[in-house]
């Protein structure tokens, strides 16, 4: 089976300081991959070298396109590289009004990566809309409210169904519980679980929360000061690590 | 029956003349001449002429008298009036260093070379209204001292000589001209300036007092303020050097801002300048801040969204022709756009009622 | 409708050769990228931004000795605005004027398009307030520019979903969105929705924003579609009642206030048109026998 994205070599230093250093692995389609560490670790860098929002200075990230097959998205022109985050990628950020239109309505939010693929039937785009917002379980008679005008759990979850929408095959989350209550974090953690299985997405999440990636991630990766310093499955590095640092990360969970 | 409205041209006609009558007010009080103006209202035909990008006081004067007072309409007169000017060439850079100062005042130390020159400034008056001159034929006569002949070094070269201030990048390279080249965002910061240098007084002011107020915070000193006279210089080709063609009164402000340094980089001032033509301190002093609060990325700032901090923001709306034309053309007729709104709004409230109706049934 | 020699103290049309040179580079430009916003060095014109500077200078590029120039103004040559800057011309350029669509070469105009259909040999010069169609959705001009090249327009119809959602219908009466040739999403100057199949025209149609130094043009029989949903088509819409003096049921209608008790009459904007048809006897609800 084709990797669905294989990263050789990544690198990205800011000045003399390293972000984030060779880092290289495979995801496999339908594969959840969870990447943890403290902050300043690099593991947000590492997610937006990734995901086309900042340009690493060496490596790879090959994505298996639908048309051509495997391609470094890092040599694609902008255009092309727009396109996939229309499409096969989403972008789910931890601050969902960095991901939202405050301005706009929820139902306009969910239909903005339809109309920017091409759909023009009104009726179709709310129907879709209407549909994407019980799936993440927001009341149909909100369509057309401002999310401003949401809870901070349901701007996350309607970030989440604006991402889903158009059926991207990878999707990049970015501390997706964080900032939120306890209780919060518990049903979008559910509600993201059950999508993941559902659609069989692909998905790279960037956490410091051990207990998301244990609930979310097949396979973990442990990063400390930029480089990666163990990887395996999740139930195995979580119950069994093998790195000094890991260790130290599981313990300081199990303490709380 | 009805007849449309005719006879724009009869109205357009009668209402130029009758402006130029108000402009002339009452026949009884003497005409102002363009030597009054000149000499009596001098801070305003320098605005004029900091503003309409043109050094001319006799045009000035001029432009403020067919504008009856209305300063950003005698700017506009001057602008339309320069563009239709052919370009003979351009003037060497003018070395502001060697400006006969009238004034020079620096807030970062209290002596320098070359001395502190009040000049002729508002600052120390009292705000009283003095009813003296309402009356006519006061000729004051202002003490004098012997020139002093003295170089006057800028202020700010000292502390570059210790390098505690930024050193700009020199460059031989012709800057861009605004008024010859359709504006591209990001600016160079030439083209801020010649943009702030030619922006609206209070614009410019209101967005420099936005920084100080933490809008984009950049902690300013005036380094050095200094008015006075400096000659124009321009190369003749066929002669092969440069000669005099001048002399302009500018007023040029360079500020002291907050240092910045690192463990590897060590501690420096940064500077923002204004340079603007007459005696135009107010405007001068904004043109700084602004130069400065625009100058976040190249120094490594921190964009904190502060209007000023935005290049886009700042340079579009700065110019007041352009602003005062755009804001006033919406009294000319848009009836033909209200009517396709009109439209617009009772079919949406037919609409409405129809479904209320068919509601209710 | 008399030509005159032009004041010599100005040079043709007002502009210096080079700018006119440069201005019409950047129309060629336009005209070969159909929709898309060519920048150019706008020059500071004797009257104000935003009254018509960018198609005053569009209109000085382009006229020649031979030009017979129609300047309207909401679709009427009488207008003030209409009226100074056909004065202007006179003056600076001494061409031939007339208020007769069909005999103007060249026809500046301020939010409208005339009725009659206009053909080759013609060519239309609109002013243009804001040429960017998507200032008011993104106001940075370095974020608009990319999403036109890069196509992106999925946020002009969050717009227009937001209108249908929020009103039952596209709430833009003017300065309708097109795209052009399928590529640019262009502003067709705030005409209104109305006129905007005529931009489907066989005259050269030339777009001037002085103020935001743009140019941009449709060439003749480009393709110009309204952008809309397929479930909410386009409706290019006008007052439901007939000229009150020519008593055309077709053409773009002023509302005329007529007494402060309610009373109001409809009249074509487009005043050359309203007074051909009745010259040739079409009569309104309002015209008297003798209206002729």
């Amino acid at each position: 089976m084709t990797p669905l994205l294989q990263v050789r070599d990544l690198t990205k230093r800011y000045g003399a300081r390293l972000g984030c250093g060779d880092v290289s692995f495979d995801l496999y389609p339908g594969e959840v991959m969870g990447i943890v560490g403290e902050s300043g670790s690099g593991k947000s860098t590492l997610l937006n070298c990734l995901a086309g929002h900042q340009p690493p200075d060496e490596g790879q990230v090959i994505f298996d396109t639908r048309a051509e097959g495997p391609v470094d998205t890092l040599t694609m022109s902008e255009p092309e590289r727009r396109m996939l985050g229309r499409t096969d990628w989403a972008f789910v950020h931890q601050n969902a009004r960095d991901g939202l239109r405050m301005g706009v309505s929820a139902g306009a939010n969910v239909g903005e990566r339809l109309m920017a693929v091409g759909a023009r039937h009104y009726g179709d785009i709310r129907e879709q809309a209407v549909d994407w917002l019980s799936r993440v379980e927001i009341a149909e008679d909100r369509v057309d409210d401002r999310p401003r005008a949401f809870s901070g759990g349901m701007q996350q979850r309607l970030q989440i169904a604006r991402n889903l929408v158009t059926g991207p095959r990878l999707v990049f989350m970015d501390e997706p519980t964080g900032g939120l209550d306890v209780s919060v974090q518990a049903r979008l953690l559910d509600l993201l679980r059950g999508l993941v299985r559902e659609m069989g997405l692909s998905a790279i999440i960037v956490t410091h929360d051990l207990a998301v990636v244990r609930l979310l991630a097949d396979r973990l990766m442990v990063m400390k000061s930029g480089a990666v310093v163990e990887t395996g499955l999740t139930d195995q590095v979580l119950d069994d690590p093998q790195h000094g640092y890991t260790q130290l990360l599981v313990s300081s969970v199990l303490q709380v | 029956m009805y007849v449309a409205v005719k006879g724009g041209e009869r109205a357009i006609d009668a209402a130029h003349e009758w402006l130029a009558e108000e402009r002339r007010g009452d026949p009884q009080v003497p005409e102002l001449s363009l030597a009054q103006i000149r000499e009596q209202m001098s801070l305003a035909v320098n605005r004029v002429m900091a503003e309409g990008s043109l050094y001319d006081p006799e045009l000035a004067a001029l432009a403020i008298k067919q504008a009856r007072g209305d300063l950003i309409e005698a700017i506009f007169l001057i602008r339309a009036y320069r563009t239709t000017l052919p370009r003979i060439g351009h003037s060497r850079p003018v070395e502001t260093s060697a400006m006969r100062c009238d004034r020079r005042v620096s807030a970062t130390f209290k002596d320098a070379p070359g001395g502190q020159v009040l000049g002729p400034t508002f600052d120390y008056t009292h705000r009283l209204l003095d009813f003296k001159l309402a009356a006519e034929g006061e000729a004051p006569v202002a003490r004098q001292a012997e020139p002093t002949l003295a170089p006057t070094p800028r202020i700010t070269e000292f502390l570059n000589r210790d390098g505690l201030i930024q050193d700009e990048a020199h460059s031989d390279e012709t800057p861009p001209d605004m008024t010859r080249q359709p504006m591209e965002y990001p600016a160079d910061r030439s083209t801020r300036l010649q943009a702030l240098t030619r922006g609206d007084e209070g614009f410019v002011l209101g967005m420099a007092y936005s920084t100080q107020r933490g809008y984009g915070r950049n902690h300013p000193f005036v380094g050095e303020l200094r008015i006075g006279a400096v000659e124009v210089e321009m190369e003749i080709p066929e002669l092969g050097f440069d000669i005099c063609i001048g002399e302009v009164t500018l007023t040029e402000c360079e500020t002291v801002n907050q240092f910045m340094g690192s463990k590897t980089e060590p501690a420096q001032f940064t500077r923002g300048y204004g340079l603007v033509f007459g005696q135009t301190e107010r405007k001068a002093i904004s043109m700084a801040l602004v130069d400065r609060a625009l100058r976040w990325e190249e120094l490594g700032e921190e964009n904190v969204g502060a209007p000023a901090q935005d290049e886009e923001f700042v340079l579009a709306h700065s110019d007041n022709i352009q602003a005062t034309g755009f804001l006033e053309h919406i009294k000319l007729p848009h009836y033909v756009d209200f009517q396709s709104e009109l439209e617009l709004v009772r079919k949406m409230r037919r609409e409405v009622e129809g479904s209320m109706k068919e509601a209710a049934e | 409708m008399t030509a005159m020699q032009h004041d010599p103290a100005y040079n043709f049309a007002y502009l210096d050769e080079q700018t006119k040179r440069m201005i019409r580079r950047a129309l060629l430009k336009a005209l070969a990228i159909p929709g898309y916003q060519v920048p150019f060095a706008s020059r500071e014109m004797p009257m104000p931004y935003g009254w018509g500077t960018g198609g005053v200078q569009v209109t000085a590029a382009c006229l020649t000795p031979e030009d017979r120039l129609k300047v309207i103004d909401q679709g009427a040559d009488d207008t003030t605005n209409a009226v100074s800057i056909r004065k202007f011309f006179e003056r600076t350029a001494g061409v031939a004027t007339t208020e007769h669509t069909n005999e103007a070469s060249v026809i500046q105009t301020r939010h409208r398009i005339p009725e009659a259909p206009l053909g080759a040999g013609q060519i239309l010069v609109y002013q243009v307030p804001i040429p960017e169609p998507l200032r008011f959705l993104e106001p940075r001009e370095t974020e608009t520019r990319k999403m036109h090249a890069l196509e992106e327009y999925g946020l002009m119809y969050v717009k227009l979903y937001e209108d249908i959602a929020h009103n039952g219908a596209i709430s833009t009466a003017y300065a309708y969105p097109v795209k052009v040739e399928g590529r640019y999403v262009m502003d067709p100057s705030p005409i209104p929705k109305f006129d905007n199949p005529k931009l489907e025209s066989g005259a050269i149609q030339l777009f001037g924003a002085g103020r935001e130094q743009r140019i941009y043009a449709i060439p003749p029989y480009t393709q110009v579609v309204s952008l809309d949903f397929e479930d909410h088509p386009f409706e290019p819409s006008k007052a439901d009642h007939d000229c009150d003096l020519c008593g055309c049921g077709t053409s773009y209608l002023d509302e005329v206030i007529t007494d402060d008790a309610g009373g109001r009459m409809f009249v074509c904007s487009d005043t050359d048109f309203c007074a051909a048809r009745q010259a040739e006897g079409h009569r309104g609800r309002l015209s008297g026998e003798d209206a002729a």
